[in-house]
């Protein structure tokens, strides 16, 4: 294959707002037909570096290349780019068709060409049948898909999408998820994604940068973030971890020994290649039950039952909280509030952080 | 679109006397302010003339013919067409427009500066437009007529910055005329489009911007169609009252800028009116108010339908 010329290219971009800094020397690449997201808390500055790429925010410093080409200067209207609105933003004055059609139009395209393609794109979105209606007349489930329809319709190569489900219910989002990845597959066009909901970033991104404060903290895939997280923030902000202070006994090859609050030694992946006390991140479904050879002994304060998990949540000695899943299965023998349980970490499971 | 009945407070056209005592506060503001002065002017122009003004009893088209046909000084020619009248009202009708249209020009921009400010700052600009209201009508009016009459400051000011080198006669004219709507209305202008572009979600602009609109194209086809009901709401409040105006016609203009206003006052004033025809001509103005906005909403009511856009 020939060399794949990367989508969007953002080179150490800060952004300030008066004193604030809302960006704070910010680099990562986004290739061709690669779905993209941008996850982080609220104030983290996703939104912000969106807008940039939209246009709608100029760069304090850095520099945004599209497609090789820089950005800077041009206004909204002249980048290949599209966006679907956080609250969709559909001209309240326009059928759902001529709000489809709208980009079409701007771009110079004959009245019956214009006509054809948004019937097309409304069809792609399961809305043909609400061409006529004005957009206050449809759900937001509906109106989420023409905002979808009116930003693909003009054939952008890049989209950018703003927290498009934040404003759905659970069911419709999660449907929702599984049709935007379809038809991102189906259309090839980058998309960039921008949310604080790990879930939504979890299961339709190719990559994610997760970001916090201004800065991006760690970029991978799902599975990458998910299990190999680099630090204490990205560990706690997706998913759910138990972190513990650790002792490090001995560091190499990216693999660190450890002393668990007990005693107990352990061996485990690394994000940091110092000695001294760090955080260990362990995930609390990847942990079980055992009679003997544990690696940890905790007492247990609660069970709380989840449908298809139990949630045990026990004390280790010295007082840490400590939460481990456990499935619900007539196999899995339910400990007591109050029982003295040894806990094994899976092989590989426990992680080293770098802070 | 809903018939009339789907607003219906439930009662189904169903009538309930409990809710009198909660319609009557309605019923008579409506009733007195409206049916029946209205319909007290109606009476009168069917009446026959006093000479020292006031109306005597005896039912008469004798306003309307007045108004609309011209029987010679004598009334004994053969009856045409009176143009007087009919004149007039057209140029009332074409200053009120002209007088809309400036208000629209200059309240359009204000309004949005205002609706763009910070909020905390939007309060100062609008009490800042609406000060010079604090004062009467009339009294801003002849401060006006002091301020352009020929040796006025304004004329007086030109001069000595050397743009003028003679007055340029201002008073007496079209433009003084319109000078004095303006500035009477404006402000009814820029309120209801400051109310609309308050509302207005600038995230359109963006979303317009974003599908390849310049600004001027998301101007005209996403932001102005959006707060028409303010633009619209500011253009009838301007054009009514500059149709009916008579104070600034008369203090600044002079007989050729005579508005339908000026023509009514007259025929109430002292002993030289004629109380029925001012009453024809209030209704044959109101009439035509009436039926402007009558089809105006038609029109909107259809070009905001389904089937209108294109």
């Amino acid at each position: 294959m020939a060399a794949v010329q990367d989508a969007v290219d953002i080179r150490n971009v800060t952004k300030r707002f008066g004193s604030f800094t809302a960006l704070d020397g910010v680099s990562l690449t986004i290739a061709d037909n690669e779905f993209f997201t941008l996850l982080g808390p609220s104030g983290c500055g996703k939104t912000t570096l969106l807008r940039m790429i939209a246009g709608f925010e100029e760069i304090t410093q850095g520099e945004i290349r599209l497609f090789g080409d820089p950005i800077a200067g041009r206004d909204p209207n002249h980048r290949p780019v599209n966006t679907v609105f956080q609250h969709y933003a559909l001209f309240p004055h326009m059928t759902v068709r001529d709000n489809v059609a709208f980009g079409l139009k701007m771009q110079g395209m004959d009245a019956a060409g214009r006509r054809a393609r948004a019937e097309r794109m409304l069809e792609m979105v399961h809305l043909s049948a609400f061409a006529d209606r004005m957009p206050a007349q449809l759900s937001g489930g509906q109106q989420q898909r023409v905002a979808l329809a009116r930003a693909l319709a003009p054939g952008p190569r890049v989209l950018l999408l703003d927290e498009p489900l934040s404003a759905l219910d659970l069911k419709l989002r999660q449907a929702m998820r599984v049709e935007l990845k379809q038809l991102q597959e189906e259309t090839g066009i980058t998309f960039i994604f921008v949310t604080h909901d790990q879930e939504e970033a979890l299961t339709m991104s190719d990559r994610i940068a997760v970001m916090s404060a201004g800065q991006v903290q760690q970029i991978g895939t799902a599975r990458e973030i998910y299990e190999a997280p680099v630090n204490r923030f990205v560990a706690d902000f997706i998913g759910e971890t138990n972190l513990i202070e650790v002792d490090v006994t001995r560091v190499a090859d990216g693999m660190a020994e450890v002393v668990l609050p007990g005693g107990h030694r352990l061996t485990c992946p690394s994000a940091s290649s110092t000695g001294g006390r760090h955080a260990l991140s362990i995930r609390p479904e990847r942990l079980s039950v055992v009679a003997e050879g544990a690696d940890l002994e905790a007492v247990v304060d609660r069970v709380v039952y989840l449908g298809t998990d139990l949630q045990l949540m026990a004390r280790l000695e010295g007082g840490a909280e400590f939460h481990v899943r456990l499935q619900n299965s007539a196999r899995t023998a339910v400990p007591e509030p109050g029982a003295r349980i040894g806990l094994k970490v899976e092989e590989g499971a426990a992680r080293l952080l770098a802070d | 679109m809903a018939g009339p009945g789907a607003s219906g407070g439930g009662g189904g056209g169903g009538w309930r006397p409990m809710l009198v005592p909660l319609l009557l506060p309605t019923w008579l503001t409506i009733g007195i302010f409206l049916v029946l002065p209205v319909a007290l002017m109606a009476v009168y122009s069917f009446l026959t003339k006093e000479f020292r003004g006031g109306v005597i009893w005896e039912f008469t088209l004798a306003a309307y013919d007045q108004f609309f046909v011209n029987r010679g000084l004598f009334g004994d020619e053969p009856p045409t067409i009176e143009w007087t009248y009919i004149a007039i009202f057209w140029r009332s009708i074409w200053q009120a427009g002209l007088a809309t249209l400036f208000c629209l020009l200059v309240g359009f921009p204000t309004a949005w500066f205002i609706a763009t400010r910070p909020a905390s700052q939007r309060g100062v600009w609008l009490f800042l437009i609406t000060i010079p209201y604090w004062v009467n009508l009339l009294i801003r009016t002849v401060s006006l007529k002091f301020l352009i009459r020929d040796n006025g400051p304004l004329n007086e000011g030109l001069m000595a910055l050397g743009v003028l080198d003679a007055p340029v006669t201002l008073i007496n004219t079209n433009l003084a005329v319109q000078l004095g709507l303006f500035y009477s209305y404006l402000p009814f202008m820029v309120l209801p489009i400051y109310a609309a572009v308050e509302r207005y979600n600038f995230a359109l602009s963006e979303a317009a911007a974003d599908l390849y609109a310049s600004r001027w194209v998301t101007l005209r086809e996403i932001v102005i169609p959006v707060v028409r009901p303010g633009i619209v709401a500011g253009c009838i409040l301007v054009f009514v009252p500059s149709l009916g105006a008579f104070l600034a016609p008369d203090l600044l203009g002079g007989a050729k800028t005579f508005m339908i206003g000026s023509l009514i006052e007259e025929q109430f004033k002292g002993s030289l009116g004629n109380w029925p025809f001012g009453a024809a001509a209030s209704m044959i103005l109101m009439t035509l108010v009436l039926a402007a906005l009558l089809v105006y909403a038609r029109s909107a009511a259809q070009g905001a339908g389904p089937g209108a856009a294109r």
